[in-house]
């Protein structure tokens, strides 16, 4: 077995230093009708070939994005990442390491974090930021929480706006914990209805922008009707590009941002493992869930960096810790932090750019295609099209094709009556050759 | 005032600055700044095709909504940035280097098939959103993976979605709540052992409940007598871990589930440690309700320094029906996600994340069980426990096990006795191995224990590499004993940085630099 | 001044009643980093939490020893929670209270029966 460096002679010696007759005396604690004395009813070893062959042929099954034409978002989009960063977070220093537990043999870690925090609280506007949540909705349910811890209230109200996935988690968090949610109902552009759903009980309201309609939002007199009420403001973002282009959380008021991290430096992976980013206002810092890096000296007198404010956490707080989360999503905030760095502000701006001008492009060429007609109204790159028939049916059958056309916004929230309802999705990876065999393909299935 | 819990100390001695450094083994290492420090401000090291957008590169219908003031972040050229993340990852300790022998964490070998496999363009390259007619072989992986967790774990279901350890344990606990709230039955406690991983607790105050402590034993087992007592009409669920947090397989633990059960408790074990008994026993065979399996301890998934990790959850026939959504079914011959709590799935507790789970760690567990085989994962549970043993063993004539009588599993835990009268604490023996080559062991873990040190060395570690590390312990423990103070008070002295002051961090946090800085 | 076994220490002047932890507390927590405190006006009951008091290994919650009106909190601790650990009987104080019943300062141990009570730990 390659992974397994004992040899039987080892193993007898070893035995012997122990002073013990067989391996089964190690294990004589087990109850004996426990014990199972042969393998279990699954298959022997097998050499790399053999595995690779056996997931090579299942990853064949699969309609990669990027084998043609390809419109899905909605939560999770599909970015060019550089090489670099991959090759990078593949450092052995980096992948094989824990949690910079003992900081003096983690600083390559640590300082990442650190670099990440500043650049999270730099996107989002807000002055702190954490060092990353499992993804973008297990931290807007974490945000939520944190409200309600803040503000010792017990209600939140979610719009119509954000994504279906995101009220359902946020829903199982706060329910167990006796958080009331109120979702508004389902709407391409009404993220300030959840002014009017404002009362003395609430201790946050979540809007998502650009929403999972893909509409933008300037949310600030929401900020204020929140503060108004003694209530927070959380914004959510999924596409976290559209923050080198669009006024960020912090900019429109708001307490805590949240957002996916997925689209920098991560790729889709079929849903996980993401990024969730998570900022705040420095007043609510330590009501903040999560691992946090901070900056301090050694024992020289030189900067260095240390896991911080863990008095907050589940291994000293135990009950009464601000959330159980006891690790943050590593790797992925590593590469997020690389792609990052590599783009700078100058590029990210530009990235986000050339995503809205995709989307243009896109919206465009949807625009003449008779029966259909776009409901963003304004949008970075994502818009909600509203199909002559049901939208499940034309994914399905564009899939038919090999055009993957986007997400139909009844897999998301079956119950909202917007059957009719497709969101596409455009990234600077859309070509022009792509939107037209989307059109030409349209146009075929409402038999133009 | 009532002291939660206390720890180890935070802030080094005073003296220590006088201590002397000896710096070596710092030949080519470069001191690296942060990127805010590295004058970047107005470049980009990614190239834009601009030409082909030029005239549509227009945000005149985002008039209003756009950034008021531009992004200022530092932007690298690839060289700068490939230097800058090498010369970090330098200052960072890894499995790849050497033994890490932290407790309770499971620092194993990573497979570099795994890495490579979940890179294969079929499954890194699939939005989880696409029809489930081009995404088949991604929900075979699924399926393929719940048959060989339910197979090992002896359990008829498992829900895959949860997100890493302390999320798997709290989608047990919704499992769980949910179940009762079906009959009615809303109960409102959890036992934990004192011994419990933080988390434990912190997810059943997550969850809604309210958590009371079982004791424990002089031996380091759960206290069946103070479980009968505390159990009640009141209690929704038992969690336990097993093998526990000592590192010791509980003999009780049949006992502990019918107890349980007879409470009309639900019994919820942490998984933490599966990969002491996988191939060898089946939790289904315990009485086991839920567990959760961290796929990045047994089944070696690479922690990354810190994540992402992943942690399905094995269920009984009783819990199975209110599992979260989504997951894999079988209809007619093709396999679909059910993503909504109708039908099949209306008990359904509801949903732990966005979308279907760490599909990502699904493909590198999955390389990782098929690469063992049912012989090679039994041989990796032997293996484990084998060599925490010899561990235990070789260091036990000069360092105090903590439960001296009987095996360990797969970790050696040792508590401070041996230290008394040295003026040396854990703390300063920990750090004093980072001096000889290793990282430190988990120390102030279990809190049961004094001044613990809980040793994993995990089955890939070779016998050599196992006798370098018992020589380095026994020679430092022995001038420990000798008064050699210095050498362990200033400790480490020749990492990339010496102690650092955590106490400085907390008083004043500084999360973010500033451009003042 | 007087103590509870839960190491705060009470000192009554008047009706006011100033509030802190022990030295002995103090030295248990090591260096304490962040003191959240009660808004003056808070009313709290005897065994009520009224602060929390962290250092880098431990968070703590401290109970009312007694029950009234909180009148002031101690803001020096916001930019200095290491007056906690420098003076804990006297700068480091937490907040004072205006009494609802002075028999519950009285019921409190004095300074000897205190030690002996340490001494027993």
């Amino acid at each position: 077995m390659r992974y397994l460096p004992l040899t039987n002679t080892d193993r007898a010696d070893m035995l012997a230093v122990i002073g013990a007759a067989g391996i089964d005396d190690l294990f004589t604690d087990v109850p004996v009708s426990a014990r199972l004395s042969t393998p279990v009813d699954l298959p022997f070893h097998a050499g790399e070939l053999a595995v690779e062959r056996a997931l090579g042929a299942l990853a064949g099954e699969n309609r990669a994005a990027g084998a043609g034409p390809f419109f899905c978002g909605a939560g999770a989009y599909r970015h060019h990442v550089p090489a670099s960063v991959d090759h990078l977070i593949q450092r052995s220093e980096f992948l094989t390491s824990y949690t910079p537990y003992q900081p003096e043999i983690a600083q390559g870690t640590l300082q990442t974090l650190f670099e990440f925090q500043t650049q999270v609280a730099a996107l989002t506007g807000l002055p702190v930021a954490n060092a990353s949540m499992y993804d973008g909705s297990t931290a807007c349910a974490e945000a939520v929480m944190m409200a309600a811890r803040v503000t010792r209230r017990k209600k939140a109200v979610l719009s119509g706006g954000l994504h279906p996935h995101y009220v359902e988690a946020t829903y199982t968090l706060a329910h167990s914990a006796g958080v009331d949610t109120r979702r508004l109902a389902a709407a391409i552009d009404a993220e300030a209805a959840v002014i009017e759903a404002i009362d003395a009980d609430t201790a946050c309201v979540v809007v998502q922008t650009p929403n999972v309609f893909g509409t933008v939002t300037d949310v600030t007199a929401v900020a204020a009707a929140a503060h108004a009420a003694g209530a927070l403001l959380v914004v959510v973002t999924t596409e976290a590009v559209s923050f080198g282009l669009l006024k960020s959380p912090g900019e429109m008021g708001a307490d805590i941002a949240v957002a996916e991290g997925q689209s920098i430096g991560n790729g889709l992976n079929f849903g996980g493992p993401y990024v969730g980013l998570f900022a705040c206002r420095e007043a609510l810092t330590r009501q903040m869930p999560g691992r946090l890096c901070g900056e301090t000296v050694d024992a020289e007198g030189r900067r260095g960096f240390v896991l911080t404010l863990s008095t907050r956490e589940q291994h000293i707080r135990r009950d009464k810790a601000t959330s159980n989360i006891c690790t943050n999503s590593g790797l992925c905030a590593l590469a997020f932090t690389i792609h990052m760095s590599l783009l700078g502000g100058v590029g990210l701006t530009t990235l986000a750019e050339h995503n809205h001008a995709r989307a243009r492009a896109l919206r465009a060429a949807l625009a003449t295609v008779r029966g259909m007609d776009v409901l963003t109204p304004r949008f970075f790159n994502e818009i909600a099209v509203r199909l002559p028939k049901s939208a499940t049916q034309v994914v399905d059958a564009l899939a038919g094709r090999n055009i993957l056309a986007g997400v139909s916004f009844a897999r998301l929230d079956p119950g909202a009556g917007m059957d009719d309802v497709l969101i596409l999705c455009a990234t600077e990876t859309t070509t022009d050759e792509d939107i037209a065999a989307l059109i030409d393909a349209l146009e075929m299935e409402f038999g133009a | 005032m009532t002291i939660l819990a206390v720890g180890r100390p935070t802030r080094s001695d005073p003296d220590m600055k006088s201590a002397g450094t000896t710096r070596s083994g710092g030949a080519l290492m470069q001191d690296e700044p942060l990127i805010f420090e590295l004058d970047c401000w107005e470049k980009t090291g990614v190239d834009f095709p601009r030409d082909d957008f030029g005239p549509d590169l227009d945000a005149s219908d985002l008039a209003g909504l756009t950034r008021a003031s531009p992004l200022r972040l530092p932007g690298l050229s690839e060289p700068e940035a490939v230097r800058h993340y090498v010369r970090l990852s330098q200052k960072n300790h890894a499995i790849d280097l050497a033994l890490y022998p932290l407790g309770s964490c499971t620092m194993k070998h990573n497979p570099r098939l795994d890495e490579k496999l979940a890179r294969l363009p079929g499954f890194i390259d699939l939005h989880p959103l696409q029809p489930m007619s081009t995404v088949q072989g991604a929900l075979k992986v699924m399926d393929a993976l719940a048959h060989w967790l339910t197979t090992l774990t002896g359990m008829p279901a498992v829900a895959l979605s949860p997100k890493a350890g302390a999320h798997g344990e709290l989608c047990g606990l919704h499992t769980i709540r949910a179940a009762h709230e079906a009959r009615g039955d809303a109960r409102k406690t959890v036992l934990a052992p004192t011994s419990a991983h933080g988390t434990n607790p912190a997810t059943a105050a997550l969850a809604g409940y309210q958590v009371v402590e079982i004791g424990q034993t002089a031996d380091g087992h759960v206290d069946i007598a103070d479980l009968a007592a505390k159990l009640g009409p009141d209690v929704a669920a038992v969690m336990v871990t097993n093998p526990n947090t000592c590192g010791l397989f509980e003999r009780e633990i049949i006992e502990i589930a019918r107890l349980t059960h007879a409470a009309g408790a639900y019994f919820y074990c942490d998984g933490a440690n599966f990969n002491a008994i996988v191939g060898r026993v089946r939790p289904g065979d315990l009485g086991v309700d839920a567990m959760h399996i961290n796929l990045h301890k047994t089944f070696s998934t690479p922690h990354g320094g810190g994540g992402p990790g992943a942690g399905p959850v094995v269920l009984s026939a009783s819990l199975a029906p209110y599992a979260p959504t989504p997951w894999v079914v079988h209809q007619g011959g093709r396999l679909a996600l059910l993503e909504h709590a109708v039908g099949e799935a209306t008990a359904s507790h509801g949903r732990m994340s966005a979308f279907h789970g760490q599909m990502g760690m699904y493909v590198r567990a999955l390389a990782y069980m098929m690469s063992h085989g049912a012989d090679g994962l039994r041989q990796v549970a032997e293996d484990a426990v084998l060599n925490a043993n010899y561990i235990k063993a070789r260091l036990s004539g000069v360092m105090s096990a903590a439960f001296p009588d009987g095996p360990c599993m797969h970790e050696a835990l040792f508590d401070d006795t041996w230290l008394e009268g040295t003026d040396i604490t854990t703390l300063d023996f920990a750090k004093a191995m980072i001096d000889v080559g290793f990282h430190p062991m988990t120390m102030y873990f279990p809190l049961v224990v004094h001044g613990a040190m809980l040793i994993e060395p995990t089955e890939t570690e070779s016998r050599r590499e196992l006798d370098r590390f018992c020589d380095a312990l026994l020679e430092l423990a022995a001038a420990a004993k000798a008064g050699d103070v210095d050498r362990f008070k200033g400790a480490p002295f020749h990492a990339p940085l010496r102690r650092l002051d955590e106490t400085l961090a907390a008083r004043r946090p500084k999360l973010v630099w500033t451009s003042g800085d | 001044m007087r103590f509870t076994k839960d190491h705060e220490w009470v000192d009554l002047v008047g009706d006011t009643a100033t509030i802190g932890i022990t030295a002995y507390a103090a030295e248990q927590l090591g260096d304490v980093v962040f003191v959240e405190l009660p808004a003056a006006g808070k009313t709290v009951k005897v065994g009520e939490a009224l602060a929390v008091v962290e250092s880098v290994k431990a968070a703590s919650d401290v109970y009312a020893p007694i029950s009234g009106a909180v009148t002031a909190a101690n803001s020096e601790l916001a930019d200095n929670p290491q007056t906690v650990n420098d003076a804990p009987e006297a700068g480091g104080w937490f907040v004072k209270i205006k009494i609802s019943d002075p028999k519950q300062v009285e019921a409190l141990m004095d300074i000897h029966a205190y030690n002996a009570f340490l001494g027993t730990l």
